[in-house]
């Protein structure tokens, strides 16, 4: 986004709270129904996106948490209520979702829409037990060669990082995308300027 | 595909405990040492998280905290707003919880934690969603992978929510959590705790922290509480015993406020239906 023309930024003053883990227990405190749920199953224009979170041994983990907050198939950054009460049919976003006992997250939802001609992305959070705070990174369309090549993120990536950001598409139109918290294929995690 | 994913599986032994367990007095050591040497850092003008995800006393951390450092990104606009909530997503008795679960009352000590949800430059954050989790009284969850020999409580889960109101005030009313046994190193115990998961106004100020209680004397042992490097910062995870909070003969009132950072571009950021 960069500078923008509205004048500096105050001086931050008040120190922030520092983020903790999730721990092991955050199943009853967290979830609800059809929190995996960002569109309903199978509406049009509706497809998974799911992966396996992984360790830095190349073992799943089975007590993650990975949420996404996205655009609107249109680019419009939704405002709908409702990510916790799912009504089936409003859009509001926003979905969480615990991984299996195979490390396995997914989500129902549709592909996000560019919102000022970015190469579109899901926004995901990873929360696991073993993890000392909250990590930010993004999730990229496979589509669209030439707005993932003028995206500053992956332009500024080795092409080894630059894949550790971006889906795969399934045969059947879904979305995979693996998420290593460790090692090897160490998934790029993000900290906001 | 796609199911609503089961997590109710018992972990086996191996996800709970490392295979060559530590002694307190080793990973006190081990705390000790590393405080100092981020204390060498930082003086030294390294920049450190507030919170640090490599931290090998907290051992199951040790496999799963990235090596590398984050990139820093400009955020994009999706990342500078976060999901709406309302008054309405949320009932009232699901913040005391004391009631929102069994017929009766709970065992323990009734209390109420009070705070604000602020942003770095103090501005209250409204309409946001808080989520908290805890054990019961005897310090036991309700979770098939908690089977340490302390009670259930019929009358209690340990789970509330509340959205944040206009000035970004919340309140709870619930059970004061105990002290709570895992397998770290031997003999190792979690001071008193809160989880808290809380939302923004932009994505990039999701925080999940916990809150805990004054005076533990558990502070200095427990490996999670000092993932946060620094004592400051620590000290901003204690609620504060408030007696102006206090309900006469009714509960303890403790207050803790929370500020979550954002990325100076939301100080732009329109209110909430100036859209």
């Amino acid at each position: 986004m960069g500078e923008r023309a509205m004048g500096a930024v105050p001086e931050k003053t008040h120190p922030q709270t520092p983020g903790q883990t999730v721990g092991p227990f955050f199943a009853f405190g967290t979830d609800y129904p059809k929190k995996h749920e960002v569109v309903f199953p199978h509406s049009p224009g509706a497809i998974v996106l799911g992966g396996i979170v992984y360790d830095g041994a190349g073992d799943p983990i089975p007590d993650a948490i990975v949420e996404i907050w996205q655009a609107d198939a249109d680019g419009s950054v939704p405002r709908a209520r409702g990510a916790l009460r799912r009504d089936g049919h409003s859009f509001t976003g926003f979905g969480r979702s615990f991984t299996t006992d195979e490390g396995r997250y997914e989500f129902w939802t549709r592909d996000p829409g560019s919102v000022h001609g970015e190469a579109p992305f899901f926004a995901a959070i990873v929360f696991a037990r073993g993890l000392p705070d909250k990590l930010h990174t993004r999730i990229y369309l496979p589509e669209g060669e030439a707005a993932l090549a003028a995206d500053p993120l992956l332009a500024s990536l080795a092409p080894a990082e630059r894949a550790t950001l971006v889906a795969k598409r399934t045969p059947q139109g879904y979305l995979h995308h693996d998420i290593h918290l460790q090692g090897e294929k160490e998934t790029v995690f993000l900290a906001y300027g | 595909m796609a199911s609503e994913p089961k997590t109710a599986a018992a972990a086996p032994e191996s996800l709970l405990a490392a295979p060559d367990r530590a002694s307190q007095a080793q990973i006190t050591a081990e705390i000790v040492e590393l405080h100092a040497d981020y204390e060498r850092r930082a003086e030294a003008g390294q920049q450190l998280p507030l919170t640090q995800l490599d931290f090998p006393p907290y051992r199951s951390s040790i496999l799963r905290a990235p090596t590398k450092n984050p990139k820093l990104v400009d955020p994009e606009t999706i990342e500078l707003w976060s999901p709406a909530y309302g008054q309405r997503d949320v009932t009232a008795i699901e913040s005391d919880l004391t009631l929102n679960s069994g017929s009766g009352e709970p065992q323990g000590e009734r209390i109420t934690v009070t705070g604000r949800l602020l942003d770095s430059w103090g501005r209250p954050v409204r309409n946001q969603l808080i989520e908290v989790w805890q054990a019961n009284a005897a310090g036991r969850y309700v979770h098939q992978r908690d089977q340490h020999p302390a009670p259930l409580d019929p009358n209690f889960t340990g789970a509330g929510r509340v959205i944040t109101d206009d000035a970004g005030g919340y309140t709870f009313t619930t059970i004061k959590p105990g002290p709570y046994p895992w397998r770290n190193h031997i003999n190792a115990w979690r001071p008193a705790h809160i989880h808290f998961s809380v939302f923004g106004a932009s994505v990039t100020q999701r925080l999940v922290t916990q809150m805990y209680f004054p005076g533990d004397p558990l502070f200095a042992l427990d490996p999670i509480y000092n993932t946060i490097r620094d004592q400051k910062d620590r000290d901003r995870l204690i609620g504060a015993y408030d007696h102006e909070l206090t309900v006469p003969e009714f509960s303890m009132g403790y207050r803790f406020d929370i500020v979550i950072d954002g990325p100076n571009a939301i100080w732009f950021e329109p209110e909430e239906g100036e859209h």
